[in-house]
């Protein structure tokens, strides 16, 4: 590995009347160089982070006070996803019940995202993050957005009504249970 | 009888390549290398699909701790200083220059302004170890929604981003998301880490 100095070169006879010229070796060591060299590259090998954050960038519509000023929609191209809390999922189409609850595997709500956007191309989702539900529901499903290339979605309030829509689900049959989308 | 003599060479190798190589990297490292900025706060990030690279400059972080501490943090020392004086302005407290310095070099902070003069007179030590107690941004008292608008007129090119840790409350984030779009500001970034398996 590291280099050892034959301390100079030649000189095997001492004495011999001649003088002989030392020659000096142009030979460095450097070995301490070379293990501050390695020593720097470790440090920034290891400090460095390579994988920057990424982002999504997400615009939001402004708030709109004039009622005659907002967009209508049908009812019928509605889907909403309500996300709740324990990584659940409700939705249904426009006003009307039936509920049912899916979870965020690429068989869930992207198998029904896929589905109803082939289904209905004028479908547009709205997205209604209870309050129990966490900041990575909602990057998830902005995500699956992205995934499924759904280009018509909004996040909006989950408001009163969808409150006493998913709850007349569960008061009626006790547990909501995932009806067509099961695994 | 001729003595046989073993000439011995010294077990020499040649390193120059090996140098050369070592150093190429050295200087790869050091000039693409940028440190992590201390973060006021661990923030574990959620998982997306999305490759867009977050701006290296002119960017605000909103980090959001998954307790509901929002922190908020600006780059660009001289902004910083401007934004800063805005905010005593509207405030009615008034920063010594050695405070906006603190200030200005600064990472993340989370304190409610009035409690910020204190703040900056600490040691960064001091600092690192309270816990700060978050930017009020609720509808009371919205400073938040303050450090944006003032951040805006101090830097117009500023983006926001958002980081908020993936545990946190939908509601707190809801609530800097509001705060957001009251500000006008509807386009903004969610800082997100690259999902592997997809």
């Amino acid at each position: 590995m590291a280099e050892i100095q034959g301390g100079g070169g030649g000189g095997h006879k001492k004495g011999g009347g001649k003088v002989r010229v030392k020659k000096q070796s142009t030979k460095i060591d450097m070995t301490p160089m070379v293990d501050l060299a390695f020593l720097l590259l470790t440090f920034f090998i290891l400090t460095t982070t390579f994988n920057k954050p990424k982002t999504m960038e997400v615009n939001m519509p402004d708030k709109v006070d004039d009622p005659s000023q907002q967009t209508k929609i049908n009812q019928k191209d509605i889907l909403n996803l309500v996300l709740g809390e324990d990584d659940k999922i409700f939705w249904w189409i426009g006003l009307e019940p039936p509920v049912s609850q899916t979870d965020y595997s690429s068989g869930g709500v992207r198998k029904l995202l896929l589905e109803q956007t082939t289904a209905n191309p004028k479908m547009m989702v709205l997205i209604k993050p209870q309050d129990e539900s966490r900041y990575e529901n909602m990057v998830n499903i902005l995500d699956e957005m992205d995934i499924t290339d759904i280009k018509r979605y909004a996040i909006v309030e989950y408001s009163e009504d969808d409150k006493l829509i998913i709850a007349g689900q569960v008061g009626e049959g006790g547990t909501i249970e995932a009806t067509e989308e099961g695994q | 009888m001729a003595k046989v003599k073993v000439h011995r060479n010294p077990p020499s190798l040649d390193m120059t390549p090996m140098v050369d190589l070592a150093f190429l990297l050295v200087t790869f490292f050091m000039l693409t290398t940028t440190f992590a900025p201390q973060e006021p706060v661990v923030v574990d990030l959620p998982k997306s699909v999305s490759e867009i690279i977050l701006p290296d400059k002119d960017r605000i972080i909103i980090s959001i701790a998954d307790d509901g501490r929002v922190f908020f943090d600006m780059d660009n020392q001289g902004a910083r200083k401007t934004m800063l004086r805005y905010m005593g302005d509207k405030y009615g407290i008034s920063f010594t220059p050695q405070q906006e310095t603190a200030f200005s070099i600064l990472q993340g902070f989370g304190v409610p302004v009035n409690t910020l003069p204190g703040f900056l007179d600490m040691d960064p030590d001091e600092r690192n170890a309270i816990q700060q107690p978050g930017i009020p941004s609720d509808s009371v008292n919205n400073q938040l929604a303050d450090w944006v608008v003032f951040a805006r007129m101090s830097n117009p090119k500023v983006r926001i981003a958002v980081k908020g840790d993936r545990d946190t409350n939908y509601k707190v984030v809801a609530r800097v998301i509001n705060t957001l779009i009251d500000r006008k500001v509807l386009r903004f970034n969610l800082i997100t880490g690259l999902e592997q398996e997809v």
